[in-house]
């Protein structure tokens, strides 16, 4: 299948960047970052740069790879990482447009891959239970309900790739953080601590540039692991619960 | 060709004495400790955040010690441990099934085929409960049963059930939980971490690892750290078969680099190919894709006997279905009826090569074996409805309960195998075949899992020591954990004890000058080259020579070949490479070709090791080798012990130091899972 990329090129964060065009020819077995090397690797015997991008495990469960395809996080394929989108949900003669994240919390590093430490710094507020190594209780002492052990792995799926950030007009974190703190707060491990927990890593989300959430669940349709609006929901519900404990 | 290598002095694995159930808890009771005050005095650095790297660094961050971490991610959630699906091992018994850690211990070394020392490997058993109790504690969300109690599965190689999961991301929950304690000691400011900084080099004061070059990828600058010891975590080298499991900028280099400063790099050939992958679908390939072994809990292997049943289904005039049961040959179960479809990686991944090489693979490249769940399916299907309480439910019923809770189990491979290759593996069996996952051989380490390098320590899958040569099935989350959470804080303790009056390493010292200056004058080379082929072109073809002259299955013949033809494209490399952009800057073809040239030299010695181990054992297949019925034949009089191997910078040939392999507790016997 012959394509034509419209790439987004952009040399630090600094460079004003604009879309560059190439030609390629794939087939439809290839992952969408395979497609990448086709180009990437003409582009180097061409003696051209190469196309920078983020991936690692391409098997969609890193959260490396990042990039907008067509307008999408992702690409069209829903609940599919850049990584595992095949070029089999591609047409013959289609035009592809590429680019990176774009969203405040996110400078453009090069190209298509962008910094995301911002995510680490919110996880670094209170995304952890505080115990040291050494002295775990049995690990069968604390029973947990298979239906809050499941929803909670369901929250801790997330990959951190920040599709949902990407997605959102507003550049919101919403549907990252409350993944993280639904995995914790809802284990009886994570009880102790998870109304500090909500309001650290909110406020440090707040500071960090991501927007505010105004309901539009753009981040519930692009995000690859299906994590759900229903957590936004919960950690609304422990952040006002907290604010109102009025000893926070 | 002739291979040729010397013999140097033999080594001590520094096993401490006593019975060997008793040797970690004495030697905890007698190792010299440092007290809270001077921790704060005593740096280290640790080179990777998986689950070994990020276990350390929190946990020596806990002890209070100044900890440097590094990793060339962006992120340290990012490391490689992510990826692992299947789950870990420990000996808790919760299944009342007659598990032991003496039976963990023993299966570990019985499934690595009699070639690791026995010490470190009931160390590991002992640690896998602590692990458990660790992660649960930490917020891993393990399966659970209805009653609330942790669930688990069983893997190949063992008639226990004693791996626990999560879902089909167990390496993703365990990694995100070490992680948090990471990133909670970041905040508290024991450790600094340093992200998208990749090791470049070693540096060794006075014989002793007192620090690293370290190349800061967004700018390309070359950076220098000390520190009173160095840990690497750096994961295995996979990705020399450029086509591996493993993520895509798994690397060895660091591992190397140690090795060109005189760490021992210990049985290199000792490399797991695991049966069950995506099969290659083109040239362009990047990576493969593993289907995890839990499937083989459930998937029944099989290929069909007669050729023009091949054929139509390689010309799609028949699908799986259509061939009758006795015109299948499930030739696992068939060749090893005691195990079956669980028999361990090795002996699986060998089985479907063979089958393969009749003859009777199954699809266009004649690579692909099936791996089919419609019986479970439907032994689950009528199971539940017996529990709900149906009576006489018609065959979709039942198949459409049965895929219910195949979803459950396996839901999130299904989907992967389905959006890779377009097939829905409910309806259709999956095609399956080996490729390489996992790298037993790894950086020589004695008990405290210290290389020959005082002050240099090896932790996870880039040391060599527990798996001998072949690893059972969730092992190797495992040994990540209690490297890094349970082993380390007391072996690097012991060893730091006498360095609390040391003063901070010196960043001017010469030996960093030099470190620095030899790394940039290899980057420079490596740009000056200017020639006509790509990294990523040179590296597939790496690939292809150790794939097919050191894979599955090997020959004296082929590996004196593998070595000729990689000192060959070594030299094509160092003449013909394009690497484009310069230093100064984000450049990731830089970062791949420093790589690239180490996995050269790597693969060489890799091949002289298999070469010169002149049996076979777990991962290493030599056809010279084996008993009349085909199994591999260990020589344990002459081969008994670990190769650790000295690479000369010079050209001269690489020394052999051999560490005998007591066993003071298990008699090797030949392994049979017949
Ligand atoms: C697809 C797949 C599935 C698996 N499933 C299972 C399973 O179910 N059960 C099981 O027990 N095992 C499994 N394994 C094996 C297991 O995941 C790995 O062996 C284990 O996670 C390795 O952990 P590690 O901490 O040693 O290294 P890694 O997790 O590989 O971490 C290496 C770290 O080192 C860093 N690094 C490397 N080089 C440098 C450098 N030069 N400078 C700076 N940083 C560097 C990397 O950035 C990374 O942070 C699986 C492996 C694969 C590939
Ligand atoms: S919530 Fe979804 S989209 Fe957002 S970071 Fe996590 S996995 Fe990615
Ligand atoms: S490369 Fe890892 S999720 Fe895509």
């Amino acid at each position: 299948m012959k394509l034509t990329l419209k790439i987004w090129r952009q040399n630090g964060a600094n460079d004003k960047g604009h879309f560059k065009s190439y030609d390629v020819v794939a087939n439809e077995e290839m992952s969408f970052l395979e497609m990448l090397d086709v180009l990437n690797e003409e582009l180097i015997n061409r003696k051209e740069e190469p196309v920078v991008f983020d991936h690692d495990c391409r098997e969609g469960i890193c959260g490396a790879c990042s990039m907008v395809i067509n307008g999408k996080p992702h690409g069209p394929l829903r609940k599919t990482t850049t990584c595992q989108l095949h070029m089999r949900h591609f047409k013959d003669g289609d035009t592809i447009h590429v680019e990176p994240y774009r969203a405040k919390a996110f400078p453009v590093i090069k190209d298509l891959m962008v910094d995301r430490t911002a995510f680490d710094r919110v996880i670094q507020t209170g995304g952890y239970i505080s115990v040291n190594t050494g002295g775990a209780q049995d690990a069968n002492n604390i029973p947990i309900a298979q239906s809050i052990a499941e929803k909670s792995m369901d929250a801790a799926a997330c990959i951190g790739c920040g599709a949902c950030v990407a997605a959102c007009p507003n550049g919101a974190a919403m549907l990252f953080v409350s993944a993280k703190l639904n995995h914790l707060n809802l284990l009886p491990q994570g009880e102790v601590e998870k109304l500090e927990r909500t309001h650290k890593m909110i406020d440090r989300m707040e500071k960090e540039g991501f927007g505010a959430c105004s309901n539009i669940g753009a981040c519930e349709v692009e995000c690859p692991k299906d994590i759900q609006l229903i957590n936004i929901a919960r950690m609304n519900r422990w952040y006002f619960s907290s604010a109102f404990a009025g000893d926070q | 060709m002739e291979i040729k290598w010397k013999i140097g002095d033999e080594l001590k694995g520094n096993v401490p004495p006593g019975p060997l159930d008793q040797k970690w808890n004495k030697y905890k009771d007698k190792q010299k400790l440092v007290a809270p005050n001077n921790k704060r005095n005593v740096e280290i650095i640790v080179i990777g955040t998986g689950l070994a790297g990020g276990g350390a660094a929190a946990a020596l961050g806990e002890l209070g010690y100044i900890v440097k971490c590094f990793t060339f991610h962006d992120s340290p959630r990012r490391a490689h441990s992510i990826a692992a699906q299947g789950g870990i091992n420990a000996a808790k018994n919760y299944q009342n099934d007659g598990d032991t850690i003496y039976r963990l211990f023993y299966d570990t070394i019985k499934g690595g085929d009699y070639r690791s020392r026995e010490s470190n490997v009931h160390r590991l058993a002992e640690a896998s409960v602590d692990i458990i109790d660790h992660c649960v504690a930490t917020g891993v969300p393990f399966a659970r049963d209805y009653g609330g109690l942790l669930e688990n599965r069983s893997f190949g190689g063992v008639q226990v059930k004693r791996t626990f999961y999560a879902r089909g991301q167990t390496g993703q929950q365990l990694l995100l939980a070490t992680y948090q304690s990471l990133n909670r000691q970041i905040a508290k400011g024991t450790v600094t971490m340093y992200n998208r900084h990749e090791m470049v080099d070693l540096v060794k004061i006075d014989g002793e690892a007192r620090g690293v070059i370290v190349r800061n990828l967004l700018t390309g600058k070359l950076e220098r750290y000390g520190a009173h010891a160095v840990v690497l975590a750096t994961g295995g080298y996979g990705n020399l078969y450029y086509l591996s499991t493993n993520a895509m900028n798994s690397n060895a280099s660091a591992a190397w680099k140690a090795v060109k400063r005189g760490a021992y790099m210990a049985n290199p050939c000792y490399v797991q190919i695991h049966p069950t992958c995506i099969p290659e679908s083109g040239e362009y390939q990047s990576k493969l894709t593993l289907m995890s072994e839990s499937l083989r809990n459930d998937g029944r292997v099989w290929v069909p006997w007669k050729e023009d049943d091949v054929q139509a289904i390689r010309n799609k005039s028949k699908q799986p279905k259509d061939i009758p049961e006795d015109r299948r040959d499930y030739f696992l179960e068939r060749m090893y009826p005691a195990f079956g479809n669980l028999v361990p990686r090795d002996v699986a991944a060998r089985a479907i090569k063979k089958v393969c090489d009749e003859g009777r693979g199954v699809n266009a490249t004649g690579r692909a074996v099936f791996l089919d769940f419609e019986d479970a399916i439907m032994r689950y299907g009528k199971s539940e409805a017996h529990q709900q309480g149906l009576s006489n439910p018609d065959k979709s019923t039942i198949r459409s309960l049965g895929e219910k809770i195949v979803e459950a189990k396996y839901g999130n491979l299904f989907e992967m195998y389905e959006k890779i290759t377009g097939v829905d593996p409910y309806h259709t069996p999956m095609m399956i075949y080996p490729a390489v996952h996992y790298t037993m051989g790894g950086l020589w380490v004695d008990y405290n899992v210290q290389t020959n390098i005082p002050g240099l320590f090896a932790i996870g899958e880039c040391n060599f020591s527990d798996h001998g040569a072949n690893r059972l099935g969730a092992s190797a989350l495992m040994q990540g954990l209690a490297d890094g959470f349970f082993v380390i804080p007391y072996t690097i303790t012991n060893y730091l004890a006498d360095k609390i009056k040391v003063p901070k390493a010196d960043i001017n010292h010469p030996a960093f000058e030099e470190a620095e200056k030899s790394t940039r004058e290899r980057f420079e080379k490596l740009l000056s080259i200017q020639g006509n082929q790509s990294i990523e072109s040179l590296h597939r073809k790496l690939g292809k020579i150790m794939w097919n002259l050191a894979g599955i299955s090997r020959t004296a013949e082929n590996l004196s070949k593998a070595v000729e033809e990689i000192r060959a494209l070594r030299k094509e490399f160092w003449e013909d490479v394009y690497v484009p952009g310069s230093m100064d800057e984000y450049n990731p073809e830089l970062e791949k070709a420093n790589r690239v040239a180490d996995f050269l030299e790597l693969g060489e010695l890799l091949a002289t090791d298999a070469f010169h181990r002149n049996e076979s054992c777990g991962g290493h297949y030599r056809e010279e080798f084996k008993t009349e019925e085909g199994e591999p034949l260990r020589m344990d009089d002459e081969f008994a012990y670990i190769a650790a191997w000295e690479w000369p910078n010079t050209n001269e040939e690489p020394i052999l130091h051999k560490e005998d392999l007591n066993f003071e507790v298990v008699k090797p016997t030949t392994r049979s899972y017949k």
